[in-house]
Formats: C-alpha cells, structure tokens, sequence
C-alpha cells in the first residue's frame, strides 16, 4: 500500500511537470457571490526558486501562474490563445514580430511593465551561466547561440561549455517603452501562440538588483500578489487590486497548500476543509469512489495531453513499417478506454489533440482503428514473427492499460507480446533518452502551448528535442519546415495537417487515447473550473 | 561511569562517519541520472545539469564527494537543495515536528502499554489478561498504514469528530496520528512488560518481600516494576528513534510536515544534501537513545555498572 502511495506521487510530479498553466479568460460576473473570500487548494512543493523562467514543474507553476500575465494567456475553457499583456503582436514573414504593450500596467512592486521588462527577462532566461530550466525555450530567437553557447560534449563530458561572448540575445531589440521587436533565427509561424507559456513572462527591476530578495519575496504582473510562504506548508497569495487584465478573481486570499500525499488531500477535499484538487488520487478514482464521494462537487475536463507508444527506430523490428501499422491496429482502444478507465479516456485520432487550434479530425485514419483482418495483413507482409516488447514505468497506474494492450495485441496478432515494467519514471526517462529501450515503450506528451505545431515538431522532425525514437523522414520534415515558414497561423495549419497526413503512412507512434482530468472543489465554491492544462481557472472561482 | 560515558561518545564519531558515507554513497548512487525527469519530459538544458553537477561536486570521485560534505557539515554547513533551500533550515522546520509526534506516540505507547501489561501481568489468566491479549495480537496483526486510513475514514469523514488530516502541528494535533503510530508498539509493549512482570512475580526476593509482610503497592511498584522495567525501557528507547524515521507513513496520511515526508520526497527528487543530512540527524538521535536507554538501564539495576 505504501508502496503504491509513493507511486502515484512520483507519477504526478513528472507527469504534470511540463503542463504549461493558464490563467483563462474572463468568465462572467455579476452574481452574489462573496468577492472577499478566501479559498484553499491543493499543490506540490515547488521544486525550484520562485522564478519563471527557472520553473517547469508544477508545484511551482502553481504558484507562478497566478503572480505573472504574459503576453498571451490562454482561454480556461478551449485553450485558445488571446493577448493578454500584448496589445498585438504583428508579423509579415513569420520571422520579425513586432510585440506591442498594453499600457498602464504595473508589477507588484508599482513600476511599470515595459518593452524591457520583457526584454530583459528573456535575456536573464536564455543566458548559459544562468543555467536556467527554460533557457532552451528561446532558442528559436536569434543570437540564442551567443548567450548559451553548447556545451561541445553534452552536460556530463569533462569539457565545460565556452563563455557566453554576450548577455543580450541580438534578436530582442526595445523600439520604446511599450514596443519590442523579436527576430528569430529562422520563420516559426506559430510564435505568438507559444507566448503564453511561463517562461515568457517579464521580470521587475527588482529582480535583477537582487535576485535573492525577489527569490524570497516574487514580484509579478499577475492578478495575484505574493504575501508569504511557509517552506514544505504553504504559499499565500492575495488578490492585486491594481491589476489590469480581463482574468482578475472574483474572491480575495489564495492558499496553496502543500500536502505529503494526494490521498492526504483527498480526505480533506472529501470532508470540506479544502476548496480544490486537481487531479484526484489513484484511490479516489479506483471503482469511481469519487463519485459517491463527491457527488456533484466532481469536476471533469478534457486537458490536453495524450498517452501514445512510440517505437525505438534504432532497433530492428520496429523499423518496419507493416509491423507498426500492425501492432496499431491491433489495439481495441474502445474496449480499453472503456474497461479499464470506465469512458475517462477517449480514443485518439491521430496524433494531435483535439482541443489544440489546428486540430483536423481522423489524421491516423484506419491506421487506429482497430481491424484485426487488416492488422494479421500488415503482420504477414511485415513478415515478423517474433516477440514484442512493450515496456513503461508502472507508477502513475499505467501498468493496467499497459497489459491490456498487450493483451490486445496478443490475441489479435497470435504474437508473443510482453509487457516489460520499468523501476521508476526516472530510470525509464533516462533510457529512453539513452536509446536504449528494447522494445516499444509508452510516451505521452502534455502541450506547452495549444498549437498543432507542439504536437509534431518536438516529437517526429528529425533530431527534434524529444523525438526520442529518433523517427526520421525528409518529406516530413520538409512540410514541417514550411508550415514552420507559413505568412501566417492560418496557412501553417493547414501544412501542419498535411504533415500529420504524410507521418500517417509511417506509424511513427501509436496514438491511444486522449485524457479527462477529474478534479473535485469544495461545497463553499460555487464555480469551479479546470483549465484545459489541468490546474484550476482561479478566473472561473467563485465563493457562495 | 563518566569514562563510560566518554568511551560511549568516542565510539559514536566511527559508526556516525560509516553511516554517512553509506548513505551518502547510496544517495548517489541509485540507478538513474538525477536530471533524468527533473524537467518533465523533456530533458534538462546542458547549463542547467553542468551547474548542479557543479553546486553538488558529481564530476569529483565519490570519496572526494564524501569528504567535502564532511568538510561543510563539521562547519556546521548542511548544504543547500536544488531549489536554494538551506537544508538546515529545513531540519529546523520539520524535526521539531516529528520530534513532537514521536513524543506524543511514546508517552501513549509507555502509558497505556505498560498499564495494560502491569494488569494483564498480575492477573494472570482472568478476564482482563484475556482482553489484553486478544486485542494486543489485534493490534499487532494490522499494519500501521491500515490503521491510519481507517481512523481517518471512520473518526474524520464518517463520524466527522476530528479533521482527517492535522492542520496545525501541536501537541493537542497529534495526539490521533500519534495513536495511529503508537498502536504497533503499545502492543509489544503492553506484551512485554505482561511476560517480565508474570515471570518476576515468581522472583525469590518478590516472595521474600511478601514474606516480610511488605503491602502490595509497595512489592509491585518497587520490586516488580523496577526490574521488570529494563527490557521495555530498552525497548521504548530505541523506538523513540524508529517513530522518527518511520513516521513517513502516519505523516503521509496526516499530512504531518514532518521529516519523514521530507526524507520520502527528497530521495524521489534526488536531492542527494537533503537525504543526507536528514538521515545524519536520524542517526545522530539514535545514537544518543541509545546511550541514554544504557544509562536508564543502569539506574534501573544498581547490579548493572559500567566502568
């Protein structure tokens, strides 16, 4: 039992650790509801200094998330990107982007948010010494490689990466106050959608005359100020009642706190004394208890993130094309999602998700249905007979599903398919990483920012940061280049799609099923929304 | 007795230094890059691992490691975790904590285990040794996590007479997560203390001392107890130092800030400084029980010295 306690909260951590949080868009107001309240959530002890660009894990997003405005914020219900603190950000090649500022802003502090709040923010994030989280977000803007040069044997060779020669990234230039102008290295149609994420947010002054007080005491431009935290307890935060953006709460304090286990949390949410939870534990959601528990304080949404099994390209037989269409359509991805995860997951598509802008419906096509005719067709002409290994970290529950698609596979293919645990998320991560998986393996992906551009170019473009598998095929690669090129969002779509339709023919992984996030809020909230990046939408709360 | 004593402390400075290096070796050692995950699913940025492997010296050789962390730790210098927290700090936060709930777990376990074997002990075979026995072998049969939810279910969500969980850690908080860690315990305890006193109650100096024409209250508190005492002081005191490490599980479903938590979630993190110093402080109060229980043992006993 201890065991799997300590299972679950390793698998949420990392799980989580990527989702980008958004703030949402102003929900309607007006009702009777009590504006000076204060309200308690659940969180994970951050991991990191409270700094954004320095965070990527989601306790600290947590905390983060409320305290700054970026220039994009994404909408809490559909995860559209809107402007937030921008004004507008305007392109004609997809290369210079003129961002302009909305005015009047302030920080906590009182200054005011200006065209070098940012500048300098993204400059501090990107430069090597910083030794950042975020640093490799800005690597798309030019003159990345003179702040952070690479390092010319990986971060565990013997030789350290050469000085940075600058600390100003020659693609960031202030026109005045409230304009800037950003030129990347190459066009990336789709920057202004990536705006949203956290570690473009603008930093004071404050920050950089010490950074250690600011550490201690964050300064932000958000609709949330800092007022104290008790290391391994709890962060307070207050309502900031200069702020200026449409996503301004409609209650006072906010405390997120910090639990040592999720079922701890649990117990409390059940018996009211904690307002919100956003994913709820494994002995919550086992046999729907949470249901009976909760009743009608359960709160779902569709977040975007997905579960997939990709190949190791490097290892023959999951080179072979037949095989991969094969095993797909192998998988009874209905009778799974519906058995195992009782209709909380539905099947996939295709291999982006349904609620990112760009998404068309059917990409993967037959290849993800299930057929077993076709799939024993594409078996016999892949000519394989051998095992197939199916290996994932079990913390997190995925141990269930993973032996049920086994299973699928076994009985539709008449295959030896094994399913392969691995000890800990860490461990497995890192062979993966290492390319040294023996057989197919589970992935997932959580979007940083809702563009179909997040769901292909990371993971399927040759050498991209997480293509893992190391899949690899020109054509592909070319659409993705030129969607990246497209004037405008528009046009880049649609070559987005086509890439996706083009990847189709070669299974670089099997999409299995996109994810409801089940939350639960307390009975003093009357609304109570989560956002598509499974936090909470604190625009969305309201205290009866 | 205080060369006992000195002889006692000087032999602490080996097993504290074996034990450090073990863990500290351990810590690092575990299968798996420490960066592997930090960053979600996507790796960590090359400046970012170069500069922790930096801040925790892991290009060094392990025994170099060892030895400047010793070096900072004799100065009194915990280190710092990957988040910038000073560990110390932290021990300061979240000992005291335990500390309080091992407290409260030991004051129960010794009243109620000691009082139920002292009764049970001297009524041989009647009704209450029965009662005893039966919910002790009760009480030792289910694990403590077992207990923990089902106070936590029953008393907090069903009936509602406590919080589920402790929203302040004091005294008065603990006292039901102190229960739920004491309840192994106090049925060894109230097993041990039964079977010394069952056994001593036959001692020839106990008949003497009835012979003498002594009154009850005096042959049982003074010569029954006292040397019936010595295995359960023995015992209590080591488990002073096992409540405090194996508080993780009580801590987990109570949410008790407290260091096993800490412990639990800084080998998951890999914060190597964080692990360490924790179990060092660990060692470090089991040490001194020990020493104490010794000392304790001999007060018990005048035939016990040492020289």
């Amino acid at each position: 039992m201890s065991r799997s306690r300590s299972s679950s909260l390793v698998a949420t951590t990392a799980a989580v650790a990527l989702a980008a949080t958004a703030c949402g868009g102003g929900g309607p107001g007006g009702t009777a509801a009590d504006t000076d309240a204060a309200i308690t959530i659940f969180n994970t002890e951050p991991e990191n200094p409270l700094v954004p660009g320095n965070t990527t894990e989601v306790g600290g997003s947590h905390v983060l998330d409320p305290m700054f405005t970026g220039l994009v914020e994404y909408d809490g219900d559909t995860a559209q990107p809107t402007n937030a603190m921008a004004e507008s950000v305007e392109t004609t090649d997809s290369t210079v982007f003129t961002i302009t500022l909305k005015q009047g802003w302030t920080f906590h502090d009182g200054t005011a948010v200006t065209a070098s709040s940012f500048v300098d923010a993204w400059n501090w994030t990107a430069h090597g010494p910083n030794a950042t989280q975020g640093a490799s977000f800005f690597s798309q803007i030019a003159g990345y490689d003179e702040v952070h040069p690479a390092d010319p044997d990986g971060a565990d060779g013997p030789l350290a990466a050469p000085a940075p020669t600058t600390d100003a990234m020659s693609g960031l230039e202030v026109v005045d106050d409230h304009t800037f102008e950003v030129t990347l290295s190459a066009p990336f149609s789709v920057f202004p959608v990536t705006l949203g994420y956290e570690v473009y947010a603008p930093l004071p002054k404050a920050f950089f005359d010490d950074r250690a007080a600011f550490e201690a005491h964050p300064i932000g431009n958000g609709p949330f100020e800092y007022v104290s935290r008790v290391v391994g307890q709890e962060v307070k935060l207050t309502r900031y009642d200069d702020y200026r953006g449409s996503d301004g709460p409609k209650f006072k304090d906010l405390t997120l706190k910090v639990y040592q286990s999720r079922e701890s949390a649990y117990a409390d949410l059940v018996s009211g004394s904690l307002d919100f939870m956003e994913e709820l534990p494994p002995n919550a959601l086992a046999g729907q208890k949470y249901q009976t528990d909760l009743g009608e304080r359960v709160v779902q949404k569709e977040t975007l993130n997905n579960q997939t099994i990709a190949f190791p390209f490097y290892l023959a037989p999951y080179d072979n094309a037949d095989l991969r269409k094969a095993l797909s359509m192998a998988i009874d991805r209905e009778e799974i999602t519906q058995k195992i995860f009782e209709g909380s997951r539905i099947p996939a598509d295709g291999w982006v998700h349904p609620l990112t802008k760009g998404y068309r419906a059917g990409q993967c096509g037959e290849y993800c249905t299930y057929d077993p005719e076709k799939a024993q067709e594409h078996l016999a002409r892949s000519g394989y007979t051998g095992e197939i290994l199916l290996e994932s970290n079990t913390d997190g529950g995925h141990q269930e599903w993973a032996e049920a698609v086994a299973n699928s596979i076994k009985n539709t293919l008449g295959l030896d398919v094994r399913f392969v645990p691995a000890t800990s998320f860490g461990d497995f991560r890192q062979k993966v990483n290492a390319h040294e998986m023996k057989g197919m393996y589970r992935a997932g992906w959580i979007a940083d920012y809702p563009s179909i551009e997040n769901w292909l170019n990371p993971l399927f473009r040759t050498g991209a940061s997480s293509n893992d598998g190391l899949y690899s095929n020109p054509a592909v690669d070319a659409k993705l280049a030129e969607a990246d090129r497209a004037a405008d969002e528009e046009q880049a779509a649609a070559l987005y799609q086509e890439a996706e339709k083009m990847m189709a023919q070669d299974v670089p992984s099997i999409p299995l099923w996109t994810q409801n996030t089940i939350a639960g809020r307390s009975e003093r909230l009357t609304v109570a929304k989560l956002d598509p990046f499974r936090s909470l939408d604190l625009a969305s709360v309201e205290v009866g | 007795m205080g060369r006992y004593v000195l002889r006692r402390l000087l032999q602490m400075i080996p097993v504290f230094l074996g034990t450090t290096f073990l863990i500290y070796v351990l810590v690092w050692a575990v299968p798996g890059d420490p960066f592997a995950g930090k960053c979600g699913e996507r790796d960590c940025p090359d400046s970012y691992v170069s500069a922790m492997r930096e801040e925790f010296n892991l290009d060094d050789p392990v025994v170099v490691q060892y030895g400047e962390y010793l070096l900072n730790l004799v100065r009194g210098d915990f280190g710092r975790t990957s988040s910038g927290v000073e560990v110390s700090d932290r021990i300061v936060e979240t000992f005291p904590v335990t500390l309080r709930l091992a407290l409260v777990a030991l004051v129960v376990e010794a009243v109620i285990g000691i009082t139920a074997g002292v009764v049970s002990g001297l009524r041989n075979r009647g009704f209450l040794d029965s009662l005893v026995l039966v919910s002790t072998l009760f009480l030792i049969s289910i694990p403590v996590f077992v207990t923990g939810y089902v106070v936590q279910l029953v008393f907090g969500l069903q009936l509602g007479w406590i919080s589920p969980t402790v929203s302040t850690p004091t005294f008065g908080g603990l006292i039901v997560p102190g229960l739920v860690l004491a309840s192994l315990s106090m049925a060894y305890v109230a097993r041990l203390s039964r079977a010394s006193i069952s056994e001593n109650r036959r001692a020839d100096y106990v008949r003497t001392a009835l012979a003498k024409g002594l009154p009850q209250s005096r042959i049982v508190g003074v010569h029954v107890l006292r040397n019936s005492l010595i295995p359960v002081i023995t015992f209590l005191g080591t488990d002073l130092g096992a409540f405090m490490g194996g508080a993780i599980v009580t801590e987990g479903i109570f949410n008790v800030p407290g260091i096993g938590g800490l412990v639990f979630r800084s080998v998951q993190t890999k914060e190597g400084a964080m692990v360490t110093g924790l179990v060092t402080v660990l060692v470090l109060v089991y040490l001194v029980m020990t020493l104490v229980v010794d000392l304790l043992c001999a007060v018990l006993d005048p035939r016990i010295r040492y020289e």
